[in-house]
């Protein structure tokens, strides 16, 4: 059994289609690794232990009889809960939707179970996406597996935890402003934010339209682009998908790229930043010179991060994220209202208005309660322009920045996060702080860029140090291989977490 | 009811709201059809669950463009679409998807024309699209049922400028839009599905001593008969003038600015809707789950092409082509296919004003039986034309061809074969009609001598021989050759 | 910009977003919401004169369905998550009329 845990999910798949284990095994396997640790965990919302037993069976049935059993032939999954499924509950981690039983299933995940992976379950994440920490989860915090007293980031902070923990193979997360980049890096696992529009969309429930994406969290930077290879394309159903095919990631992966110019923004490294980060992603930047990359100082402007008054952080680029997400969130959250699905107020409420209004007030927590009334703020009559307009103009300015940027080179490599994983509790009192979290991802998702999250090693206290790769649109395959020559030169891959082996 | 010397101006603007005709909704491919069971045409993107997405329908884009150009306006190369957010229940995401600052179309203007024969001009301000929301049934008395079979229907909101000044105008501007949406195929308009609904926007502006004072302006939601809209505007025009009166100086745009007031039908009324007051804050933004529409020159003028005439240009052209009468081509012109039946009738040799008789004869009398148009019927061009010459060339007269045209509707033999097999064609033999001639003269010797004496008796004595011979035949002889015996056999 | 958000600004972000407030919680986000305004009142330090706004990431343009009809739900699928039914409606309490 040891061992099948330790497969990545190519060796598993191979494996699999081989003969040489079955997907039920597997299954198996992995069912028996959540049970182990999930109590000390808790990265799953729901366990579908005996779908997915049927699932692998089927893909078992397939391999014996000959038939093509597809790219993740038996590779256990686990499904972010923000993506509806025709089976179980997709619940957002939301009391609003705790029973909410989905129709119909998201393409990506789809697309996953066409290819032959089996569905393990829907895991935890902060409600509606809506955090750095899932600790806004509306049913119970995840931990991290590293240190089981701090957060696993967030918002994908179940599907990081439990790659990480081994308790799936691999994960699919989604990505707003670093939901997936930023817990994988807490997890000391990759994860990809692609280009909006490469992955649909479609059964994602929404919370910044404009810049969700669903990405794969994996255990190594192989698995990332199998996954991806899977998951992208186009889908007629989302109409911001686009319609040139994805290519086969995989194929290329460890083709160096030749004279890589590697970018790195000088905004980025300031007093804001943990100093082992800072060194860890130095580090890597060396590597990549002895590889025969070349390294060039450019700038982000509106990226940048200044110390205001009284010592705290701001940025053009936080603030103007957190406007265009919450002013989206406010009103792609107005559908939970207690009428054609989910919670409603117990409470006898003679009119619609209070039946809304209790119905919500019930069903969101505090985080999703703020973001929304925010959100209604900054469009409303008056404040649209100083705000929600002013912000659309800002983010052209983020994405130019960029532009000008990539003409000088490749990919950036920057932090994911500021600091390494933190304990529960110690942002939650300050909202602000913890927005602050996001501050080097969120501009790859205002500029639609793809950024690759993955490990630079670990810090003296023993927790995984990320690092981000970011290109232009459309550039994942080169961020794969970019990310490949590192993890080769450098041995940092499939990080385990000591709780897998106690 | 206006006091001596007060000049009194109702200022109107009309907001139209037209489901399109489409086989499926604006955003999912749910079916677009009135009266089927409650919440059957319904998907996750109409019910608006988690993770939906939209993908606009091309062929009501198609169609919003379409009666944008037939209303004269200029199409947007580029247009986008926004939220509009409130909460109702009919209304499943609690934000409709709209177009807020880039309408499809704008600046245009539709010909209306009036009762008095006279042609208004109404200025169009924009016709943009958007999803209708489902419907509220009230029935139960403790609460509401909502059905979302209509949520996401495609609706284009036609919005004029305040050129109307009279619940007459109004009416005809209605009406006209009616037939022109109809005409284009665009929109079946039928006010008993609720394919349009009124919005109007009512003020007066009344002059006194030299001095012009505004009363505020009212808005009247969700019309949706010509009746409920005629009866608001009058009752809209006659209580501002009695507020105003009551306090010209109190009852003032400046002062109360603009009111929404809803129609109650059983009273016939208008009241004050304080509720819709609250939160006229509608938060618009650009919907991040759709893509711009862009409108090249060549995809609009392709669609510009499929308009043809239009039914002012044709009634016009009636008129002056055809000599018919104002009414008849005004008649001929509520649809397009009557029209088309009509022409098609002429280019294939037929006299136009014997087949308009045919069509506002027996054709609006069956049409009127089978509550339809006339070209729906069942009559072909080709039956009406032959008909038509058949009159012409004094084969059939008027009563037999009245008989074929009903023979007509329910086949589709010639008329010319139901007229042999009916035995409605007019005998042109003359021996069997000089046998008929001859029977009526040694029948009636007195009226024979008054056509022989000639003098002012002759003609109607010559007259009700004819008529004697006729009857004999049974209508079938071709009076032109019973007189011509007649008159040999007589000797003038 | 809005620093100041004072308890009746509070109440009526409340309404407009239909969610019922406590004081406890009115209080608290006045102070939250101003706190987090005032971080994004940065952007005011730029100037945006010239630049149009951004509002989407993609450069896509008519995405646009054929007019065909495809599956809807059954009946029982559309009104099987709703929390209270009336035969083939949704529920709610007495409303007026229809909002279009
Ligand atoms: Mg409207
Ligand atoms: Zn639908």
């Amino acid at each position: 059994m040891e061992d099948i845990l330790n497969l990545s999910a190519l060796q598993l798949r191979d494996a699999v289609a081989s003969g040489q284990t079955s997907a039920a095994e597997a299954t198996v396997a992995y069912l028996a690794a959540i049970e182990k640790t999930e109590p000390r965990i808790s990265a799953f919302n729901e366990v579908l232990a005996e779908r997915a037993i049927g699932q692998a069976k089927k893909v078992d049935a397939d391999v014996q009889a000959g038939r093509q059993p597809g790219p993740l032939a038996g590779v256990p999954v686990a499904i972010k809960d923000n993506m509806c499924t025709s089976y179980g509950l997709t619940t957002c981690s939301s009391k609003i939707l705790a029973n909410f039983q989905a129709p119909y299933t998201a393409t990506a995940v789809a697309r996953l179970e066409a290819a032959g992976a089996v569905i393990l379950g829907k895991t935890n994440l902060d409600e509606f996406a809506m955090g750095s920490s899932t600790e806004n989860s509306g049913f119970k915090p995840t931990r991290n597996p590293w240190d089981t007293d701090l957060v696993p980031g967030g918002s994908s902070g179940g599907s990081a935890a439990a790659v990480s923990a081994r308790q799936c193979a691999a994960a699919l997360g989604s990505d707003t402003g670093g939901s997936i980049r930023q817990p994988a890096a807490f997890c000391g696992v990759v994860g990809l934010k692609p280009t909006y529009g490469r992955v649909s969309r479609y059964g994602l429930v929404a919370y910044g339209s404009s810049l969700d994406q669903i990405g794969p969290i994996t255990r190594d930077v192989a698995d990332c682009a199998l996954l991806m290879s899977v998951i992208a394309g186009h889908d007629p159903k989302d109409s911001t998908s686009v319609p040139n095919e994805a290519a086969d990631y995989l194929a290329s992966i460890d083709t160096p790229v030749e004279k890589l110019r590697i970018g790195m923004p000088k905004e980025f490294y300031s007093d804001a930043l943990d100093s082992e980060i800072s060194a860890a992603v130095g580090a890597a930047a060396e590597a990549y010179k002895s590889l025969g990359a070349e390294i060039v100082e450019l700038s982000l402007p509106h990226s940048r991060i200044d110390r205001g008054s009284g010592g705290r952080l701001s940025s053009y680029a936080v603030a103007c994220y957190y406007i265009v997400a919450m002013a989206e969130a406010s009103s792609n959250l107005a559908r939970y209202d207690g009428v054609h699905y989910g919670h409603r107020t117990p409470a006898k409420a003679d009119n619609i208005v209070d039946l809304y209004s209790r119905t919500r007030a019930e069903g969101f927590g505090e985080e999703v309660k703020r973001r929304i009334m925010l959100g209604t703020y900054t469009l409303s009559a008056g404040y649209y322009d100083a705000y929600y307009n002013k912000a659309l103009k800002v983010r052209r300015l983020i994405a130019e920045d960029f532009g000008k940027a990539f003409a000088r080179c490749h990919v950036l490599l920057s932090p994911v996060s500021p600091t390494p994983a933190f304990r529960l509790g110690e942002k939650t009192a300050d909202p602000l702080t913890m927005y602050l979290a996001d501050i080097y991802t969120i501009s790859a998702n205002l500029a639609g860029l793809p950024g690759l999250s993955l490990p630079a090693g670990l810090a003296a206290t023993g927790l995984p140090v990320g690092m981000q790769l970011i290109g232009p649109v459309f550039s994942e395959e080169l961020l794969f291989r970019a990310a490949r020559m590192y993890e080769k030169a450098s041995g940092v891959t499939r990080l385990t977490p000591k709780i897998v082996n106690n | 009811m206006t006091e001596t010397n007060d000049i009194v101006k109702p200022v109107i603007g009309l907001e139209i709201h037209v489901e399109l005709a489409t086989a499926t909704k604006m955003f999912c491919r749910c079916r677009n059809r009135f009266g089927d069971r409650p919440n059957t045409n319904v998907c996750i993107v109409c019910i608006g669950m988690p993770g939906a997405l939209p993908v606009m329908n091309k062929k009501a884009v198609e169609y919003a463009i379409k009666v944008g150009l037939a209303m004269n306006c200029g199409v947007a190369g580029f247009t986008k679409w926004d939220r509009k957010s409130y909460y109702y229940p009919d209304l499943p995401k609690n934000y409709q998807i709209s177009q807020y600052d880039l309408p499809l179309s704008a600046a245009g203007h539709l010909e209306v024309p009036l009762p008095d024969g006279s042609i208004k001009k109404v200025r169009i301000l924009r016709a943009h699209l958007e999803e209708d929301a489902g419907k509220n049934i009230h029935t139960a008395a403790a609460h509401t049922g909502v059905d979302l079979n209509r949520a996401g229907v495609p609706l284009l909101e036609i919005v004029s400028e305040p050129d109307l000044n009279s619940t007459d105008e109004v009416l005809a501007y209605a009406r006209a839009t009616q037939r022109l949406v109809r005409w284009l195929g665009a929109s079946e308009a039928n006010m008993q599905m609720g394919h349009m609904r009124f919005e109007p926007n009512i003020n007066l502006h009344i002059i006194r001593k030299g001095r012009c004072y505004k009363t505020p302006i009212c808005e009247v939601k969700n019309l949706n008969s010509f009746r409920a809209l005629e009866r608001t505007v009058q009752y809209e025009i006659d209580r501002q003038y009695a507020e105003w009166l009551a306090e010209p100086e109190g009852y003032s745009l400046d002062k109360l600015g603009k009111q929404n007031r809803g129609y109650d039908d059983s009273a016939g009324k208008t009241v004050f809707q304080r509720e819709k007051e609250e939160a006229h804050d509608y938060r618009y933004f650009p919907e991040p789950d759709l893509v711009p529409v862009v409108v090249s020159d060549q995809w609009r003028e392709s669609i510009r092409a499929t308009i043809g005439e239009l039914p002012l240009a044709r009634r016009a052209r009636y008129m002056k082509d055809y000599k018919l009468s104002f009414e008849d081509a005004d008649a001929l012109t509520q649809d397009a296919a009557t029209g088309d039946l009509l022409d098609t009738a002429v280019k294939a040799g037929a006299d136009a004003k014997r087949c308009t008789n045919l069509l506002l004869g027996r054709g609006a009398a069956i049409a009127n039986e089978q509550g339809c148009t006339i070209a729906r019927i069942g009559v072909t061009a080709e039956q009406l034309a032959e008909l038509a010459k058949m009159l012409q060339a004094g084969q059939v007269n008027a009563t037999a061809a009245d008989r074929v045209f009903q023979k007509m509707v329910q086949t589709n033999q010639s008329p010319g074969s139901i007229a042999e097999s009916e035995g409605l064609l007019a005998v042109t033999d003359t021996r069997r009609i000089e046998a008929w001639v001859d029977q009526v003269i040694s029948a009636n010797p007195q009226a024979v001598e008054d056509v022989r004496s000639g003098g002012k008796k002759q003609d109607k004595a010559l007259g009700f021989l004819t008529g004697r011979v006729m009857q004999l035949s049974g209508g079938a002889a071709q009076p032109k050759e019973v007189q011509r015996l007649l008159r040999k056999k007589l000797g003038t | 910009m809005g620093k100041t958000i004072d308890i009746d600004l509070v109440r009526h972000i409340g309404r407009l977003s239909r969610i019922e407030l406590t004081d406890e919680q009115a209080e608290t986000f006045s102070a939250q919401l101003a706190d987090i305004l005032e971080f994004f009142d940065k952007l005011q330090e730029l100037d945006t004169e010239n630049i149009e706004p951004q509002a989407s990431a993609v450069s896509l343009q008519n995405v646009l369905a054929d007019d065909v009809p495809a599956d809807s739900l059954t009946t029982d699928q559309a009104l099987d998550n709703a929390p209270a039914r009336d035969g083939d409606f949704f529920k709610v309490p007495k409303v007026i009329g229809d909002s279009q």
